[in-house]
């Protein structure tokens, strides 16, 4: 099993390598000029120059390819044009409140999912099941900064129970700050995740061992949370894997709505002052998480699935 | 626009126009979202007409207005009128979260259909790739496209097909290796006929069912992720308004009048539901076995 997990990991790295150059190729050999991108349209030519040699543009492309590289690896992405902070520093201090709001969106978004689709599957085609449908088809059409919008219109500007902007100071003033905008994000993963617990469970539910379970004389309660939902959690497991990294992209559209001082806000507010090296760098952190996350959820599954372990 | 995109599929003696019609006849509540998808395209298509004021006109006298019989949105902080700005709104975020679907789907079709007939270091290329993309979640892949690209319609395209692509092109793959294997490709291969016209005459016309359900689909969700971009800042720039950029200037605004972000944010899920609501009887007339009961 070891051995397993070792592969996926080297595995990892030729898939970093190939999304590393795929950030490269996009931001560097796209039509469009990084230094006018970043000075504006009416620089001078001497300071597109300028910027050009500082930022090392002007080195033959695949010169700047390796050298783009060996920042990546040394973790050495630079000055910030705009801000006083190396382009590390800046890093360092939003991440903490993109990964804070991303764990927590995803609890909340599970603890809700998991009684509504259990509900929905054995409720089958009553009302109870039409609500949490109607429930999903929403939760697939808002957008999620729209959903935060309205959140912070109603509970933190009209009734004052959420703080409008920020990311908070001490530990209780920040998970007063997170409350609202993990719950906007909470409530649009269970929309998919109750669907995905509803036909995950139905579909053990047909299973022989369940109609046992029932004949041996087990109460329903148990006979659906112990026989049936323990089954259905892996397909659950998966959607959960795969909406991780929905939730962290989404995160950057409700930094921007509860103003948080996070990762998305951060490369966001990048672009838009055309502040090359932190864009540069944010994308890259992303990418990171990307990798990241699809090689935590290959090495859980050989850890939750024996079927894998056998192969 | 391409062959893909106007072909219909080939499934029973029925017409595909036809077959959808009888399901939808059996359906009211998709009847109702088809009814609102034709009143958003005209509103969008003769905005012209509809919108009672110009969407960019500013005015100092009327600035953060409630909704009034004048203005029945009310009005932003530059006294510009709120359903004016949603009506011309409507223009952009349809007209690009239409297009770039269908373009995505011609280039992703393109390069599955190489990928699965051809296969060699093609696919191996190509499926490689596809799948880095599609590891990506959709807005990330938008974020770094229109960091590079800029914010102009045809950017914006570009951007949803790159994001786009690769949902085509792993469908048109897995599609075009089944093909690949039926007994009437292999009959046509071995009486000599050519790649080219197999895939034009005996693929394309057999997997363009699947691609055309992908792309009912992927069209609310591409109006969605314009909205997404363009409210960050990346897509269709102010003062030219789409449901995106209405809902960033009301928050710049918040404090003076929630209506544009409530109204342009209402008009978002209510077109996106209704593209769902219709993709879904598309699916479930072309793809029955996905049906969600």
């Amino acid at each position: 099993m070891f051995r397993l997990v070792a592969l996926r990991m080297l595995d990892a790295i030729p898939t970093m390598l190939l999304a590393l150059t795929l950030v490269f190729i996009t931001l560097r050999m796209l039509p469009g000029d990084p230094a006018i991108a970043a000075l504006g349209e009416y620089a001078t030519p001497q300071q597109l120059e300028l910027f050009r040699e500082q930022m090392g543009l002007n080195l033959p492309l695949w010169q700047q390819y390796f050298v783009f590289l060996w920042d990546v690896v040394t973790l050495d992405f630079g000055e910030s044009l705009i801000s006083s902070f190396s382009v590390g520093q800046l890093i360092a201090l939003h991440l903490p409140f993109t990964i804070e709001l991303t764990i927590a969106a995803m609890l909340m978004g599970t603890i809700m999912a998991l009684p509504l689709g259990v509900i929905a599957a054995t409720q089958r085609g009553k009302s109870a099941d039409s609500s949490t449908r109607i429930f999903a088809l929403l939760g697939f059409a808002v957008p999620d900064f729209y959903l935060g919008a309205l959140m912070l219109i109603v509970f933190a500007l009209n009734l004052g129970w959420f703080p409008i902007s920020g990311g908070g100071s001490d530990f209780w003033d920040r998970m007063h700050h997170l409350a609202l905008p993990a719950f906007t994000l909470g409530i649009l993963k269970a929309a998919f995740l109750s669907r995905l617990t509803r036909s995950s469970l139905l579909e053990v539910l047909q299973k022989d061992y369940i109609r046992t379970a029932r004949a041996k004389g087990g109460r329903e309660r148990r006979v659906i949370y112990r026989h049936g939902l323990r089954n259905a959690l892996l397909p659950i497991a998966t959607g959960l894997g795969l909406s991780t990294l929905a939730t962290l992209s989404g995160s950057v559209a409700i930094e921007l709505i509860f103003n948080r001082p996070g990762l998305g806000n951060l490369l966001v507010g990048a672009i838009e002052q055309r502040d090359y090296p932190v864009m540069q760098a944010g994308i890259v952190v992303f990418a990171f998480f990307v990798v990241l996350v699809n090689l935590a959820l290959d090495i859980i599954y050989i850890f939750i699935d024996p079927r894998i372990r056998s192969e | 626009m391409s062959a893909v995109a106007e072909k219909p599929a080939r499934m029973d003696d029925n017409g595909l126009i036809v077959q959808l019609w009888a399901a939808i006849r059996r359906e009211p509540i998709t009847q109702f979202f088809l009814f609102i998808l034709i009143i958003i395209m005209v509103v969008a298509a003769f905005a012209d007409f509809i919108a009672p004021y110009n969407p960019v006109q500013q005015s100092l006298l009327r600035l953060n207005q409630m909704p009034s019989a004048d203005h029945w949105l009310g009005t932003d902080h530059y006294g510009r009128d709120v359903l004016s700005r949603i009506i011309y709104g409507a223009r952009n975020s349809l007209l690009i979260g239409i297009i770039s679907p269908i373009i995505a789907a011609v280039v992703g079709t393109f390069l599955g259909v190489v990928a699965g007939y051809f296969g060699g270091w093609a696919d191996r290329l190509i499926s490689r790739v596809v799948d880095l993309l599609l590891a990506f979640p959709a807005l990330l892949l938008g974020i770094l496209v229109a960091a590079a690209l800029g914010s102009g319609f045809w950017d914006m395209v570009a951007v949803l097909t790159v994001a786009f692509a690769p949902q085509f092109a792993r469908i048109a793959r897995a599609s075009t290796l089944a093909m690949r294997s039926e007994p009437f490709v292999e009959a046509a291969v071995s009486c000599g006929v050519g790649p080219l016209r197999i895939i034009a005459r005996h693929i394309l016309p057999n997997i363009s069912g699947s691609i055309v359900v992908v792309l009912t689909l992927w069209i609310a969700t591409a109006i969605r992720l314009e909205a997404t971009l363009s409210f960050l800042g990346l897509g269709t720039q102010a003062p030219n308004p789409s449901w995106g950029n209405i809902i960033r200037d009301g928050l710049n605004n918040i404090f003076g009048s929630s209506w544009p972000i409530i109204a342009a944010g209402a008009a978002i899920t209510l077109t996106v539901l209704a593209f769902n609501m219709v993709g879904d009887a598309v699916r479930d007339v072309l793809d029955p076995e996905t049906r969600d009961d």
